[in-house]
């Protein structure tokens, strides 16, 4: 116990002083403020004026042409994109829906396909997992979306297993070598919070545009999560069983052959179901680079505002979202069981051979039967048009239109647009400075300098308005998720029952490829500033009432029985025991909200936004690199400042609370 | 001694000297920032404290040490004493700092490393204490993997290692995985897998001590039936005492890096070295340790029937309460080497000194 005082004295002496610093910043920026309304503040304390900022973006285009013409790295990417990357795209897309390209296969009928599946299904998690792969397959044909699901999963087949190799080698580097693991940890944090439209221009500048490019893009996306996994994953593997393969003479090779890697396996398989769930959410978007697919036409379906087939669109996209997701998963847990001796060859792969052998069934059977291998355009069942009118007339209800017209103006009159113009009547300098003693008190010195050099950095690229607008986005939204979000995971927590429920719900939507959760927005608000918020805020909502809920549950049980032998109230037991312990794990709740919220808002300018995002779209139709990237970069910073702050903060609290 | 003989027959060559099977003097293992360094600099005499008031960690400190052929050393001490990390430094799983290790000879710090992974894949066997199983591997995969290491063909390694698994009782169980046995059985695979290679040395990290005790008594008689057989040398590790007497030809004591005594399990009862060594024995009922060899006066003769010089004094006990001679004689190999004080052999057995 001294130990334990003297040491929570000496962390609170340098603390106190950083409070001080931070409320010394607020005043400061509140006096600057103060003089701007009252109109004393001379304009280049307001903005930064025009002249002193550098031309970032004019300097990393002369970088990027050196580095793509001069260097030749374009050529190089060219040969990449147009070799064997378009071999691969064209073997699966031929494969998949018969794109009538070298090397000709013929396209594989969707039944053999469907019901392959629910053989892998079944043999992974029996019935259950059997009905929902087998069932994706055939709602995706009936519903006549075979041919557009197929062009996204001929690229997800692609980019999922190169970005699975790439990854796990950086991985295996990282955690042989600390100077890789040293050089990759920066970039990975910075590519972890870089809108992805910052991927995209890159990818279509080396790489062409169309399926080459989404699958590039696709792939640099999904790999960081695999390094993380497998650095991981290697890095807890038993010291005895390392021993163990050393005293069995293990050369190193073998080690990482027979030892390491099998040891990690679990890790490595979450790995690989990150890498498999972000491919699909990043080849959906890649619609935005002319990618065809599912992305593509939900794209032009709630462009045009067709409500029903964006639905059902969206309905596919999550199906297989969520079939990849549980398939991987199980995959996952699924451990080796042994055959008892003299089990025929026949037994022991009966599920390789019911699966070839339902392949080959439904093969054959499309040869015969037409409606088997390919279902036309009159034959599906799709329902868009009735499902429009019928969402029409339910929007059109007096009650629902004069709920959502109500919410709309409530919401843009009085709290968004005066919050955005107050905070856009800030000066720069005072902005920065209110940051600055936020991450100061939260994270300390080291998150309070990092905040300063990253938002002047933001202000100096010359978009501060624009990122102001973002970030208003993006706090609004997460305010309004955590007054919803907090108090459904809060009820939820009190019962075992209810939090598994709202655990798995929370689970599923993670799932779900980004760009879905446009669809409800848009269709309760249309294409308005309101849907942005709302589209964020539902997005944003899920891992804040996911690790609200995960943090109560995980308050140490004999917490709450001395709280319950105190004779404490519910209500007493949550504000004096259970928040206390879980606000570090809420916290990173929080975190991934405003991170979720940066990657959405970006997501949103598809709907008309006046923010970073809007102007990234706009790069996407030229070769505007250098442009593309400060912006970008600009997200990225005013993210990782947040990140860094909330970061510190819970883990401190963490280690303080003992936890 | 008697073990000696079983393990040079069973091993059919054997050196004329008895030189030791490991040999170790003066070895340290420091942990920490730049142990080298640190361990030139350091003056002599600093303790175990001192050193780490100097951010360092002395696992292993000055140990000189001898392991003969087909001697069964078991190290001990309380965890955190440096055992484990004194057969680490054995089996070259850790670099030591100062100091030289010689097996059968041969400077194992000189070793490349393919020389070493040649040791290890032919006269190295190690059991620990979690078993260290491969989860993804079954019970016949895991026992044949050293097998498989050193590049065996398939046929040859399977017949091996379904001999071992028989030797340790697992027959029929060759196609479970390792989750899929109990702890008793997991390390009995341990074993297997140690001795798929045929090593000449076996190290044991406390491979009991995960076991509840009903399952740690059985697997120790198993373990002594194997040694029977195959007669290796080696070096077990255990916190448990009883577990050092059933087993040892000879026990090191171990605190803070340092061998505080290394001796027979007589000695050690009758003689300890230092303080620490006798508050560690002031437990153990003497009786069952001591034999009546190391009590005998050569001085002294006695008179009428003899007593065997490897019976303990616990198994002589009617004897020794019923008769009422001054002096026992006592034999060994059939010639009487002297004679037991009837009355000193009481005191050992009714626990006073």
């Amino acid at each position: 116990m001294a130990v334990l005082s003297t040491n929570s004295a000496g962390s609170k002496a340098p603390q106190m002083s950083s409070n001080k610093v931070a409320t010394g910043l607020v005043c400061l920026a509140i006096v600057l403020t103060a003089l701007q309304y009252a109109g004393l503040l001379p304009a280049w304390l307001h903005r930064l004026p025009e002249s002193w900022i550098p031309p970032f973006a004019v300097w990393l285009d002369a970088a990027f042409n050196f580095v793509r013409t001069d260097l030749g790295l374009e050529k190089l990417t060219r040969w990449f994109a147009e070799g064997p990357l378009q071999f691969m795209l064209d073997t699966t897309a031929n494969l998949l829906y018969g794109k009538k390209r070298w090397p000709r296969f013929e396209q594989i009928p969707w039944s053999a396909i469907a019901a392959s599946a629910a053989v892998l299904g079944y043999y992974l998690g029996g019935w259950r997992l059997a009905v929902l792969a087998g069932g994706t397959f055939v709602w995706t044909a009936l519903i006549g979306q075979w041919k557009i699901a197929m062009e996204t999963m001929s690229v997800l087949l692609v980019a999922a297993p190169l970005a699975f190799c790439i990854g796990i080698s950086l991985g295996i580097a990282a955690w042989k070598y600390a100077w890789v693991d040293r050089a990759i940890k920066p970039i990975l944090s910075v590519l972890q919070t870089l809108p992805f439209f910052t991927y995209l221009l890159p990818a279509v500048i080396f790489f062409k545009v169309g399926p080459t490019a989404g699958a590039v893009a696709t792939i640099i996306y999904a790999i960081p999560p695999m390094i993380l996994m497998t650095t991981l994953g290697l890095k807890k593997v038993s010291p005895e069983v390392v021993e163990a393969g050393k005293m069995s003479g293990c050369s190193r090779w073998q080690m990482l052959r027979h030892v390491y890697v099998p040891a990690a396996r679990t890790e490595i398989l979450v790995g690989v179901n990150q890498v498999i769930m972000l491919c699909l959410a990043m080849v959906v978007l890649t619609a935005f680079i002319g990618m065809p697919g599912l992305g593509a036409k939900l794209l032009a379906m709630m462009g045009s505002f067709m409500l029903g087939r964006s639905f059902e669109i969206g309905v596919t996209i999550v199906l297989l979202a969520v079939t990849l997701d549980r398939l991987s998963k199980a995959w996952v847990v699924k451990l080796p069981e042994h055959f008892e001796k003299g089990t025929p060859w026949w037994k022991r792969h009966k599920y390789l051979l019911a699966g070839l052998g339902a392949f080959v069934f439904f093969t054959v059977l499309g040869q015969f039967v037409e409606w088997f291998a390919e279902i036309g355009r009159r034959q599906s069942l799709s329902q868009g048009k009735e499902i429009d009118t019928a969402i029409k007339t339910f929007l059109a209800f007096d009650i629902v239109q004069g709920t959502t017209e109500k919410i709309r103006y409530v919401l843009n009159v009085w709290v968004l647009n005066p919050f955005r113009d107050f905070l856009l009547s800030i000066p720069t300098i005072g902005f920065i400075l209110l940051v600055v003693a936020g991450a100061l008190a939260l994270g300390g010195r080291k998150s309070g300098i990092y905040a300063a050099v990253f938002f002047g950095l933001v202000a100096l690229t010359g978009w501060w308005d624009r990122s102001v607008i973002t970030l208003y986005s993006v706090i609004s939204a997460v305010i309004l998720a955590t007054l919803i979000g907090l108090p459904i995971g809060i009820a939820a927590a009190r019962s075992e029952k209810w939090s598994k429920r709202v655990l798995l719900i929370c689970d599923t939507a993670q799932t779900f490829p980004s760009f879905i959760y446009l669809i409800p927005a848009i269709m309760l608000f249309g294409i308005t500033a309101t849907s942005v918020v709302m589209s964020i805020l539902i997005f944003a909502m899920v891992p804040l009432v996911r690790y609200t809920v995960e943090g109560l549950r995980g308050v140490p049980p004999e917490m709450n029985e001395a709280a319950d032998m105190s004779g404490s109230t519910r209500m007493q037991k949550l504000w004096n025991v259970q928040l206390p312990l879980a606000l570090p794990t809420m916290a990173v709740g929080f975190n991934q909200a405003i991170m979720f919220a940066f990657f959405m808002v970006i997501i949103a300018a598809f709907i008309g936004t006046q923010d970073l995002g809007q102007e990234l779209q706009k790069t996407l139709a030229g070769t505007d690199l250098g442009k593309n990237f400060v912006l970008g970069i600009c997200v990225s910073l005013m993210a990782l400042t947040f990140d860094m702050a909330i970061m510190t903060w819970a883990e401190r609290k963490k280690r303080v609370l003992g936890l | 001694m008697v073990q000696d003989q079983i393990a040079k027959t069973w091993m059919g060559t054997f050196m004329a000297s008895d030189a030791p099977v490991i040999a170790c003097r003066n070895v340290w293992k420091i942990f920490g920032d730049d142990p080298t360094g640190y361990l030139k600099k350091m003056p002599s005499g600093h303790s175990y404290d001192d050193i780490r008031a100097d951010g360092y960690i002395a696992g292993v400190k000055d140990v000189s040490i001898e392991v003969g052929r087909g001697e069964m050393l078991v190290i001990m001490g309380l965890s955190g004493s440096g055992k484990s990390t004194l057969v680490r430094c054995f089996s070259r799983l850790h670099d030591i700092t100062g100091g030289t290790i010689e097996v059968e000879g041969q400077d194992i710090m000189a070793l490349s490393e393919k020389e070493l992974i040649d040791l290890r894949r032919n006269k190295m066997g190690m059991v620990f204490q979690s078993f260290g199983l491969l989860p993804h591997r079954t019970v016949l995969d895991n026992v044949a993997f050293p097998l498989e290491m050193r590049g065996q063909d398939k046929h040859a390694r399977r017949a091996r290692a379904l001999e071992v698994i028989k030797l340790v009782g697992l027959e029929g169980r060759e196609d479970y995985f390792p989750r899929e046995l109990s702890g008793g059985q997991q390390q009995r695979v341990g074993i297997a897998r140690s001795l798929a290679i045929e090593p000449d040395i076996w190290f044991l990290d406390e491979p009991f001590s995960a076991l509840d005790p009903l399952i740690r008594r059985e697997m120790q008689d198993e373990f002594l039936r194997l040694q029977e057989m195959l007669g290796k040398t080696i070096v077990f590790i255990t916190h448990d005492f009883d577990e050092a007497l059933r087993l040892a030809d000879r026990i090191a004591i171990m605190k803070d890096g340092a061998v505080e005594q290394c001796d027979t399990p007589d000695q050690i009862v009758m003689n300890p070295a230092t303080e620490y060594v006798r508050k560690f024995t002031e437990e153990i009922d003497k009786s069952r340790v001591v034999h009546a060899g190391i009590l005998v006066k050569p001085d002294q003769k006695g008179e009428g029937d003899p007593v065997p010089a490897g019976a303990t004094i616990h198994a002589l006990a009617s004897t020794l309460v019923s008769d009422t001679r001054e002096f026992i004689p006592v034999v060994d190999n059939d010639t009487v080497i002297g004679a037991i004080s009837r009355q000193e052999a009481l005191h050992v057995l009714v626990g006073s000194n």
